[in-house]
């Protein structure tokens, strides 16, 4: 029974996060950051773009690494 | 804009993924037996069917920002996924997805596992072998299909975009009994990547409370960014392509 909760655990885990978990933690926090932004009155609609600018490149360098 | 955009984005995903089902689900039936595979393949349109059937009443009930936050911020993280994959392959650093070759790994496997009858299942490997596939590529479009829906507040036209995708690539397959190796599956899910990239982009941000300048008509510009940046991802990592996977 445990076996099949930790492996149904691991398939949406797979499904959702992927090969690499750092990148679901960044969007996290960005969202996270454009919450507080907006909720203190600053404009906050550039933070995403940012995360994906920051994100995408380091996920890539690691992968490249990893081969 | 969003309406076709939405359509456009399901269906290439969901063209994607019914393209990679269709290859397993013929390596099942050529290889082993097609009443086995074609009961696999009604067992997990029920599955998939039970699965949307749940969830899609649940994310209708959601308030819109909190499930622009949640439902963003997935696309987000799945888009990403998807085009640092879709970059990866374009540049040379991982192999390309090829429909043939894993046609034939899969038809080998099949051939040299061992019959065993289950109830009414007369081939017990070929039933598992396509209600696996079918059910894992279906969820992803399940997926795509409900959250894009659901924000859009137009879950029918991302079902007859999902649908029509399914419907054509079926008939394709039937007709040429073959993987469907021509589709351009790597620029598919180079777009697609791009398009769940974008849409985590607006949605999250708004879900988050941000105010994009423009309001919808950012995704113009949002859409092309992240399109341009990836591209030139692409062209950065091609200087340093590993020559066996080029």
């Amino acid at each position: 029974m445990i076996t099949r909760v930790r492996a149904f655990g691991a398939f949406w885990y797979d499904f959702v996060v992927g090969d690499d978990w750092r990148v679901a933690i960044a969007v996290i926090v960005g969202l996270a950051a454009t919450f507080g932004l907006s909720k203190a009155g600053i404009p906050a609609w550039w933070v995403l773009p940012v995360c994906v600018l920051l994100v995408l490149p380091l996920s890539l360098r690691r992968a490249r690494r990893k081969d | 804009m969003t309406a076709g955009a939405l359509f456009l984005a399901v269906f290439l995903a969901c063209v994607v993924e019914a393209v990679e089902a269709l290859t397993i689900v013929l390596a099942a039936g050529t290889a082993r037996d097609w009443r086995s595979t074609g009961l696999g393949v009604g067992a997990a349109l029920i599955a998939l069917a039970i699965v949307v059937a749940a969830l899609g009443p649940a994310l209708t009930a959601i308030p819109l920002s909190a499930l622009r936050l949640v439902v963003g911020g997935l696309l987000l993280i799945f888009g990403l996924q998807w085009l640092r994959k879709a970059v990866l392959r374009a540049s040379g650093h991982k192999a390309l997805h090829d429909e043939t070759a894993i046609y034939a790994r899969t038809l080998a496997a099949a051939e040299n596992a061992p019959p065993q009858r289950r109830g009414l299942v007369t081939d017990w490997y070929a039933f598992t072998l396509s209600f696996k596939g079918c059910t894992l590529e279906g969820l992803e479009v399940v997926f795509i299909a409900l959250t894009f829906g659901s924000n859009q507040h137009d879950i029918p036209l991302a079902a007859i975009a999902a649908v029509a995708a399914v419907l054509v690539v079926a008939a394709a397959g039937l007709a040429i009994r073959a993987p469907l190796a021509r589709v351009p599956e790597n620029t598919m899910k180079f777009v697609v990547g791009i398009m769940l990239t974008s849409f985590g982009v607006f949605w999250g941000g708004e879900g988050a409370g941000a105010h994009w300048p423009g309001s919808d008509a950012a995704l113009l510009g949002i859409v092309p960014a992240v399109a341009v940046f990836a591209v030139a991802l692409v062209a950065v990592l091609r200087h340093n392509t590993p020559v066996a996977v080029r």
